[in-house]
This record gives C-alpha cells, sequence and structure tokens, in this order.
C-alpha cells in the first residue's frame, strides 16, 4: 500500500501531552493517519496506547496539543459529537449492550442512520415506520458482512469470547465510520479467530475505511498493517512500516530489553 | 393471537363500571389507576433510561397544586406588599389539566437538564431535593397554596365542547372513563418510545453509556427527553387526581408515594410495559384485600414482606419471570427474522451487502417488489 503514504491524512494528532497531575501518561506525541490506511498503535504495556486512543475519541482531554479527524479540531467535542465526525472506536474491555440480543445490539449501533424526531415517533408517522424497516434490513446486512448472522437473537453477552469481540466491531461499523479505532480487538482471540479477523480488517478496508489499530499480537500487527507508530514511556519511539519496525533497534530494546543484543550478538 | 388479547383486554377495562356497581371498588380502581399512570411514567426513567428518580411524586404533585390552582384562581401578593398582587381568575379544570401536564414536563426538563452528567446515585439525591424542596414550597407559600389547610372545594373535571356541550365529572364513573383514556394514552405513548430509536439510545444509556456514547448518542438529550416525557404524564396523572379527590394538601408530596410507584415498577417488573401495571394492580388492589382483616400497620408489614419476596424470588419482577416461564413452556421467544435471503458477500465491497454507502440496487428492487 505505497500510495496510501502519498494520499493526505484524515487524521492528525499534533503535539498531544496528556498528565495525570503528576504522571505523565503521553510527553509529546505526533503522528498523522492517510486515508484509507491501516496504522498500528504498539507498544509495551503502559506506554499510553489507550489513553492516545482515549485522547482521539474525546474521552480524555489532552493537556496540550491537537488532534483534528478531516480538517475538524476533535478536542474541543464531546465523545458522541465526535463519533458523529465518521471516528468510531472499540473498547479494550469487551463492551455491548450484553442484556440485548446480537440483534438489538447492531440495531442500536445503527443510531447515527436514523432521523426520526420525537414527534414522528410519538405520533408513529408513516416515515418513522419506513426508517425502522430499512434499519432492520441494515442490521442483517452488517450481521452478514461479521459473519454472525445466525446468532442474530443471543444475547449479546451469551456468546462466546472471540464472537463477543466480533459484535463489537459490528456495533462501531453500524455507526457508518470513515475510520475506525480499534483497541486490542483480537485479545482474547484464538489463533484460527484470529486469523479470521485479519481476513475481516481486510474486507473492511475495501470499503474505504481508515483503520488505527492498538493491538499485542505481533504476528497481526504485522501482517495487516502499512505503517507501525511504536510508543514507550508515552513517547514515539519509531514510525514506519512493519519491516522498519522489525529491523529497529530501539523498538528491539523496548521489548525485550538490553540483554537481547548481546545474545543476538 | 394478539389482538385477540388485545381486544379482550380493552373490552374488559371498557366495562368496568358496568360490572362493578360498588361505588368504593370503583374509587379504588381510580385510584389505582392514577398510580399506574405514576408508575407507568416513572418505569420510562428507571426501567428505560436506569435513572431512579426518587422524587418521582413532585411531579405528580406539581401536576396536581398547578390544576388545582389554574381552576380555582389565586390570589397572591408580589414581593411581600399588598399593593402588587397576581389575580388569575378560575379557569376551566380541563386546561388545569393541560397546564399541569405541562408544568411537570417543564420541571422535568430542568431536573434533566440539572443532572446533565449525573448518574446512578446522584441522580437520586438530586430528585429527593427537588421533591423535598417541592414540598416545603406548598407547605409554606401559604397566600398560594394555603399550606397545611389543603386546596379545597377544587372543581370535578369535564368538559364543555361546541358540539357535545357541557359536562361536569360529579360521579366516578365519567372520572373512571377518564383515567382511562390517560392509562391508555401513556401505554401507547411509552410504548411506541421504547420500541423506537429513541428507546433503543435509553436503553444504550442505562446497559452501557461509554458504548453509547463511542456510537454517537447524545445520551444527555435522550434522557432529559425521558425525564419529560415522565414528569408530563406524572404530572397529567396528579392533575386528575386533583379533580377526582378534590382536596390537595402538601401531604401529596410524602415519600412513601414515590416509594409506592417504584415498589410497583420494580416487583412488576421495571423495563417491560406491563410491569407497572402487574405491580400497579398487586399494590393497588392489595390494601383493600387486607383492610378488613388487619390494621394499616400490619398493612405496611405485609407490603414490606411481600415486596422483599418477590424481589428475593423474581429479582428481575413478576412480568419477565412470567414470560420467561412461558417461552420456556411453549419454546418459542420472539425472534428476528429476516425479510429478505442473505446478502452474497464476495468481500470486494462491491457486489456484497452496501451498508456503508446508499441504498444498492438489491435494495432497491427490494422495496419496489415490497410495494405492490
Amino acid at each position: 500500500m505505497t500510495q496510501a503514504t502519498q494520499k493526505k491524512a484524515i487524521l492528525s494528532i499534533e503535539h498531544v501531552a496528556v498528565h495525570f497531575g503528576g504522571l505523565v501518561a503521553i510527553s509529546d506525541m505526533t503522528f498523522d493517519v492517510k486515508e484509507g490506511e491501516l496504522l498500528s498503535l504498539i507498544g509495551p504495556n503502559g506506554a499510553g496506547k489507550t489513553t492516545a486512543f482515549n485522547v482521539v475519541t474525546g474521552f480524555l482531554r489532552p493537556t496540550k496539543g491537537e488532534v483534528h479527524f478531516r480538517g475538524i479540531p476533535l478536542h474541543k467535542l464531546k465523545p458522541h459529537e465526535i463519533a458523529s465526525t465518521g471516528l468510531v472506536r472499540t473498547f479494550q474491555k469487551t463492551s455491548l449492550f450484553t442484556t440485548n440480543t446480537v440483534f438489538e445490539n447492531v440495531l442500536t449501533g445503527l443510531h447515527r442512520h436514523g432521523n426520526a424526531s420525537s414527534w414522528a415517533t410519538l405520533l408513529a408517522l408513516p416515515s418513522m415506520k419506513r426508517e425502522e424497516a430499512q434499519l432492520r434490513e441494515k442490521v442483517w446486512e452488517i450481521l452478514d458482512f461479521i459473519g454472525i448472522a445466525h446468532r442474530a437473537n443471543e444475547l449479546g453477552g451469551s456468546l462466546p469470547y472471540g464472537e463477543q469481540r466480533l459484535l463489537g466491531v459490528a456495533v462501531a461499523l453500524a455507526a457508518d465510520p470513515s475510520m475506525l479505532l480499534l483497541d486490542e480487538p483480537a485479545a482474547g482471540m484464538n489463533p484460527s479467530e484470529t486469523a479470521d479477523f485479519m481476513a475481516l480488517l481486510a474486507k473492511i478496508r475495501k470499503r474505504g475505511i481508515s483503520i488505527l489499530l492498538v493491538e499485542h499480537d505481533m504476528p497481526l500487527v504485522m501482517g495487516v498493517s502499512d505503517r507501525i507508530v511504536v510508543l514507550n514511556y508515552g513517547k514515539i519511539i519509531a514510525n514506519g512500516t512493519p519491516a522498519e519496525i522489525q529491523a529497529n533497534p530501539e523498538v528491539i530494546q523496548a521489548y525485550l530489553g538490553q540483554g537481547v543484543k548481546h545474545a543476538a550478538a | 393471537m394478539k389482538n385477540v388479547w388485545t381486544i379482550i383486554i380493552l373490552a374488559v377495562l371498557l366495562t368496568v363500571p358496568l360490572w362493578l356497581t360498588d361505588q368504593y371498588y370503583l374509587h379504588i380502581v381510580i385510584t389505582t389507576g392514577i398510580f399506574i399512570v405514576g408508575a407507568m411514567s416513572l418505569n420510562l426513567l428507571l426501567g428505560y433510561t436506569g435513572q431512579l428518580s426518587l422524587g418521582h411524586i413532585a411531579f405528580f404533585g406539581i401536576g396536581a397544586y398547578a390544576s388545582a390552582l389554574t381552576s380555582l384562581g389565586f390570589n397572591i401578593p408580589v414581593f411581600w406588599s399588598d399593593e402588587f398582587r397576581i389575580i388569575v381568575e378560575p379557569s376551566h379544570p380541563a386546561l388545569g389539566i393541560l397546564i399541569g401536564t405541562a408544568l411537570a414536563g417543564l420541571c422535568g426538563y430542568i431536573v434533566g437538564k440539572l443532572s446533565f452528567k449525573i448518574r446512578g446515585a446522584y441522580f437520586v439525591i438530586v430528585t429527593v431535593s427537588f421533591a423535598e424542596v417541592v414540598r416545603l414550597v406548598a407547605l409554606n407559600w401559604v397566600d398560594l397554596t394555603q399550606g397545611p389547610l389543603a386546596l379545597s372545594n377544587i372543581p370535578p373535571a369535564g368538559y364543555n365542547l361546541p358540539l357535545l356541550g357541557e359536562a361536569t365529572f360529579w360521579a366516578k364513573t365519567p372520572n373512571y372513563y377518564l383515567v382511562l383514556a390517560l392509562a391508555l394514552l401513556s401505554y401507547v405513548l411509552i410504548r411506541r418510545i421504547v420500541h423506537s430509536r429513541m428507546g433503543r439510545a435509553m436503553i444504550a444509556l442505562r446497559e452501557n453509556e461509554s458504548l453509547a456514547t463511542s456510537i454517537g448518542i447524545d445520551v444527555t438529550r435522550y434522557l432529559v427527553f425521558a425525564a419529560v416525557m415522565s414528569a408530563a404524564l406524572a404530572g397529567a396523572a396528579g392533575a386528575l387526581y386533583a379533580h377526582y379527590i378534590r382536596i390537595i394538601d402538601p401531604d401529596i408530596f410524602l415519600f412513601i408515594y414515590t416509594v409506592t410507584m417504584v415498589i410497583m415498577v420494580v416487583t412488576g417488573g421495571k423495563g417491560t410495559l406491563a410491569g407497572p401495571i402487574v405491580g400497579g394492580i398487586i399494590f393497588g388492589i392489595l390494601p383493600v384485600g387486607l383492610r378488613t382483616v388487619a390494621g394499616p400497620e400490619v398493612q405496611w408489614i405485609v407490603y414490606g414482606i411481600a415486596m422483599i419476596l418477590i424481589v428475593f424470588f423474581l429479582p428481575r419482577g413478576i412480568v419477565p419471570a412470567v414470560v420467561d416461564w412461558w417461552y420456556r413452556r411453549t419454546g418459542k421467544a420472539p425472534t428476528h427474522t429476516r425479510t429478505q435471503p442473505p446478502s452474497q458477500d464476495s468481500g470486494d465491497g462491491k457486489t456484497g451487502s452496501n451498508w456503508n454507502g446508499a441504498a444498492s440496487e438489491a435494495m432497491l428492487t427490494s422495496k419496489a417488489l415490497s410495494r405492490d
């Protein structure tokens, strides 16, 4: 995907810093995601990856710096307003409407598609009924796309863990994103589920959705990413293609410690 | 099948005054009906957005006082001097009921806005405080509310329409139909809300607020909407109560009435449409059955025990337990089924399902087909 690097940035993060009191979670972070690109954000535990996610999606305010999505400054918007710009996230901890069925989860996710007014709802106008029927159609399309249509009538919370993660992605996709932020989507998946998930990522990208991925599963990251940004102690230590990152001595040191150099030598 | 049940239930409800000739029992049915509307309105907040309004009776009382004062008229000094007075002439009770409903809805809006970031325990505290403030105002603003002396001689509801002529609801039967009309209206409105996109947004707030905001749901907006609807319906119930009982005093704001509504919702099954009705019938009729065998103190003990037993054995309430039992017995749970065959998604994003773009050709043709 070399042409992706020539495209313009869809998300740009400029000199973002996040301090929790005296603790510096992110000291200075600058990178951008190009249109259609899949960029992975990796780093050891506590490097600030999820903090970066929370800043971009408005769940945290940055101490310094700015975030722009398609030219819109995000740092003053509320989370639901950011989602309305087309930037939609998933959560690290499995996050579902657990007591609702899979179908209802996705139907709720389609919130942004509907625009029936309160009056149309209270008066049960035909326009509102038409909209409902269209939303229900859409739910099936998304469930087919993700491949969990056979689970439609089961409760979200009763699915096997891997499918719960998929449902999380389905709910996010229902919100009609132009960019998706996935926080450790493959955590807890077995190898065959991970392989399926890689295929799903490719399918999502074919729809022109840019992806920012935080993930610990290195084979997955190396396999799907156009570019990788490595965070350590709240600082970016590397930014490049998977091949460049794998060869970067600073990254190896951050992940494996000093000893490896000697062992390799 | 479902329609048959609807017709049977409606037929029973519409004929109650014909076969329930004992006026005392009819009175119980009317007051129970009023409280059921209160419980249904509470359920919209508690059951669907998950926020417990422990001052819900305030909206009921505001509706009652506003409607009573509109129909009685009042004459109060402004700025503590006799030179400036606000004088309101008595109006028709129907106008009072509308004003009571609107004012309660406005108060719901204010409480909803005040607590825009407040959830759970803090929402409870805001609503409890609100109810207490309103009770103190009703108790101490003697010029307006007569304080503990109560507002009495409130005119009964009625109508004065060009074609139907004039009527005043002195008897119990027309009051029963008035309450029934409000209950049916509340039921239909609440059902439309909770089965819509708005209702899904409310349930999303209840189930997982951060997920809800992450998919673009402005949860505060729907919480405020639910608070307005809930308060307005409670206010309407309060207004009918005032014109039916025809005397109200600040005791209407007592905490015990809110608790009664909460008990109705929780035991019946919060977050279900039928829950508050079932709970309301049980806790509205139970006192009548107990009256002949036990004094008021014993009654409260029996309520308490009944409530503990129901919550202990049926934690989600009576209605969900019965519904689950029915589905297990018949093996038929409601399911979402496709209205068109699964789309063939080859994964290239062009021929397959098209939820990300404009309506696909497949969707357009299926719509064209379903039209004829």
